[in-house]
């Protein structure tokens, strides 16, 4: 019963959340319902057993994109009454997108695998800790995913500087 | 069973943070309900230092602080890829090792770039 709470709570609170976020005409209080969201999200992550995502969670997404998120505010200078037009006024083309994304939420949640797969049961993780568990999975079966991130970390740094650059010598 | 399971050693962050949330949320409250409410246009005007505030209070912000955050995001991220490897450094035998030389490489390579570009400047 306790679980199913959490749960519920923690579920409705991401929904309103994220809806606060994105409906919010001042940026900054737009930000700042992120960080709650991004804090729920984390709280979340600790109930499913998953600890070391929690922190990360908090690290990067409430630490580290957020930050980035100020700096855009800050960068475009948008102001509250910024009146903005909307692209797209047929409802049909909101109601596809809404129907595709469904479905595939669906999908995914069937195909997920309830159980732990493999010897990786709560048990066994609470034994040994979870960041040893995770450690141990990243760096032995999943090496190249792990490369692949770093050359996606390499990216925006060369990318924000060719965009950077160009833009001073305008 | 996943999403059955309840982070009991967990309990007295919760508590810290219900308490610290009431603290905050109450401190408000009270505050605005009891304090006197006399407002006048010296009162109400914005604070800055004493002076006449001049100018904006937002002002543009210059592209090259962007680029520092996004340094700031990706050395974020490979501090978080180093914990795990440090932690599980007895069981990744030498491929978990070498991809993480390899890792800081790739990071360093970029680094340089945006050092030679002079981005930090």
């Amino acid at each position: 019963m306790l679980p199913e709470f959490f749960f519920g709570y923690f579920a409705c609170a991401i929904l309103g959340l994220a809806m606060l976020t994105v409906t919010r005409k001042n940026l900054v209080h737009s930000v700042l319902w992120m960080l709650l969201l991004f804090l729920h999200i984390a709280c979340l992550y600790l109930f499913l057993n998953a600890e070391f995502l929690a922190v990360i969670q908090v690290i990067v997404y409430a630490g580290a994109i957020l930050v980035l998120f100020l700096f855009l505010v800050m960068l475009l200078n948008l102001r509250e009454e910024h009146e903005a037009r909307r692209f797209v006024k047929a409802w049909q083309g909101r109601l596809a997108v809404c129907i595709l994304l469904l479905t595939v939420i669906v999908i995914s949640v069937y195909k997920a695998a309830v159980q732990p797969t493999g010897g990786y049961s709560i048990t066994f993780i609470n034994e040994m800790g979870h960041t040893k568990v995770l450690g141990t999975v990243l760096f032995n079966q999943y090496v190249l995913p792990f490369l692949m991130t770093a050359l996606v970390l390499f990216v925006p740094m060369v990318a924000a500087i060719v965009l950077a650059m160009k833009e001073r010598k305008r | 069973m996943p999403g059955s399971y309840i982070p009991s050693e967990y309990l007295p962050v919760f508590i810290t943070l219900v308490l610290g949330t009431c603290f905050a949320v109450g401190a408000l409250v009270l505050g605005e309900l009891l304090r006197p409410r006399r407002p006048y246009a010296e009162k109400l005007s914005i604070y800055e230092s004493g002076n006449i505030p001049v100018g904006e209070p937002r002002t543009r912000f210059d592209v090259r602080f962007y680029v520092i955050g996004m340094l700031f995001v990706v050395f974020d991220v490979e501090a978080v890829f180093l914990y795990p490897w440090a932690v599980a450094f007895g069981n990744i035998g030498l491929l978990g090792f070498w991809s993480m030389i390899f890792f800081l490489a790739i990071i360093l390579v970029g680094y340089l770039y945006d050092w030679k570009k002079g981005a930090l400047e």
